[in-house]
């Protein structure tokens, strides 16, 4: 197993570790809210962070298993690609970014803009996401157990989203949709892979695009 | 961008260390604003009032010095670096109005029982080092490291600025609204060092309290009154508040642990405090104020 502790090495020599060597096990200890932590893995790596972390943790990840033991700032994995991401604490603003693949999982909140133009992601928060939240979210799904803050799906094309608790508002051209059986099925399955168990997927509603604004149209005016 | 740091002391522990770790998480938010770099400690005073005072050239201060203890034989007289702090007798709005009369050529930096304002244009590790922030004690702290977008880099456009006795504002963010908003608030009296857009929003809250406003009442009528973006952190007598605009792009982290309240633009600051890996950790809401003040802590909507 490769240890960095980053109270004494650098968050470069980390990154470096995670482009292109073997994919094995990675322990990081004294983050101290470092910027840019386990950034750009391109392998399998199974990277554990003991501690809360800045800026971008886990950006553009393929492939990597990253879990924080802690607290997450700003953008964390931000345009990922695929592998997993797991927080056990907080995620900051616009978490997955316009991430591409695989599963984020927040085990605390997460705040503003989480799920901002997502392209495909996964993204699991135990608690609740602040507000304009899955704006412009083209694909992929969010699940929240907890709330959703105001402007949910602000602008939304094909993402789908199952909001367990209130929803403070829903953003232009974002509605209420049908939950039929092969959605709860697809929300059983993620609840699954994120380890949540204790809530049933009949406690969720499901939104998604009322696909108004696709196209320019004048008499949408006003709901721009 | 510009980086904000604040620490409230809840033990003795940390008022005897509050300078040192009010520098240490300075000099993490260097990268945020290296142009230049200012802090307000509270601390009490040797006698009822506190004015701090401010000139470039270091012999001016020194003849002032010399004139103020001629004149007031009471007052205790503190010099760091560019700054002079009056100790006197005398009521807090006396000896301000005093010594903008007999020293116009000074700037003054501060008034009131506890607070000391420094601020001066360069890195914040040399502001931290320069002024000896380590020696400093108290009960706490604002600090703001300041990257210049929108007006000039100078100890005057520095942060952070009085906003009135014993109050004063920091500032993350950019303003759109306040040339409009100076021209009013200087019809009414409020006086304005600088075209920057921090002192109108500085200026605009000690209009409000001087018509009678809370702090929290003022606080709300900002959020109606400012356009643009900001974190604000609010030095109080007996503490802090904080309070984000309603889209909150500009970063916020408080933490608590029983020695110590913080608040900072990042948690790396806030990782430099004793105890900072158990603490409890959390994003301030938009549009929310939160107050710590002499133990007592809150959270409103605005």
């Amino acid at each position: 197993m490769a240890s960095f502790n980053l109270a004494d090495s650098t968050v470069r020599e980390l990154n470096q570790h995670l482009h292109g060597s073997v994919a094995g096990k990675v322990s990081v200890d004294n983050p101290g809210g470092k910027h840019s932590v386990a950034v750009g893995a391109t392998d399998a790596h199974d990277v554990e962070i003991n501690g809360n972390v800045g800026y971008y943790c886990a950006g553009m990840n393929a492939e990597a298993s990253i879990v924080v033991n802690g607290h997450a700032g700003p953008g964390l994995a931000e345009n990922m690609m695929s592998g997993r991401v797991r927080v056990t604490g907080s995620a900051s603003q616009y978490c997955a970014a316009t991430a591409h693949g695989g599963l984020v999982v927040i085990e605390g909140d997460a705040s503003s803009r989480c799920g901002i133009s997502m392209k495909g992601v996964d993204i699991v928060v135990k608690g609740n996401v602040g507000h304009m939240s899955a704006f412009m979210a083209q694909t992929g799904r969010l699940v929240v157990c907890g709330d959703a803050g105001d402007a949910l799906g602000d602008s939304i094309y094909e993402a789908q989203l199952y909001i367990r608790g209130n929803v403070e508002s829903l953003g232009a051209d974002c509605e209420e949709k049908e939950m039929r059986a092969e959605h709860k099925e697809a929300l059983r399955g993620l609840l699954e892979s994120a380890g949540i168990s204790e809530f049933s997927v009949d406690e969720f509603k499901r939104y998604g695009s009322a696909r108004k604004l696709y196209n320019f149209n004048i008499d949408n005016a006003s709901s721009y | 961008m510009c980086g904000i740091v604040g620490l409230y002391a809840k033990s003795d522990l940390i008022r005897d260390t509050l300078g040192q770790h009010v520098g240490a998480m300075l000099t993490q938010m260097g990268e945020r604003g290296p142009d230049s770099a200012g802090a307000a400690f509270y601390s009490e005073s040797a006698a009822n009032s506190k004015v701090t005072v401010q000139h470039d050239e270091s012999a001016h201060i020194d003849s002032i010095a010399a004139l103020v203890g001629q004149t007031i034989p009471d007052a205790v007289l503190r010099r760091r670096g560019t700054h002079l702090v009056i100790e006197s007798p005398g009521t807090q709005s006396d000896m301000e109005s005093w010594v903008r009369e007999k020293f116009p050529d000074l700037r003054v930096m501060s008034a009131g029982e506890k607070i000391e304002i420094y601020k001066e244009k360069g890195h914040p590790s040399e502001f931290v080092s320069n002024y000896a922030l380590s020696e400093i004690t108290g009960s706490h702290a604002l600090a703001h490291t300041r990257m210049a977008t929108e007006s000039a880099i100078t100890t005057s456009h520095s942060h952070p600025f009085s906003t009135g006795l014993d109050l004063c504002l920091v500032h993350n963010g950019s303003l759109s609204n306040h040339n409009r908003l100076r021209v009013k608030l200087a019809d009414a009296g409020i006086r304005f060092e600088t075209d920057n857009d921090s002192e109108v929003a500085a200026g605009y809250l000690t209009w409000r309290l001087s018509k009678g406003d809370s702090l929290r009442q003022a606080l709300a009528a900002a959020i109606r009154d400012l356009d643009g973006f900001y974190t604000f952190a609010i030095g109080t007598r007996d503490g802090f508040a904080v309070l984000r605009d309603p889209v909150a792009c500009k970063p916020a982290v408080l933490a608590e642990t029983n020695d110590w309240v913080a608040m900072s633009s990042e948690y790396r600051a806030i990782a430099q405090l004793p105890g900072a890996e158990k603490a409890r950790v959390w994003e301030p809401a938009p549009a929310k104020i939160y107050t710590w003040e002499g133990n007592q802590s809150g959270e409103v909507a605005a």
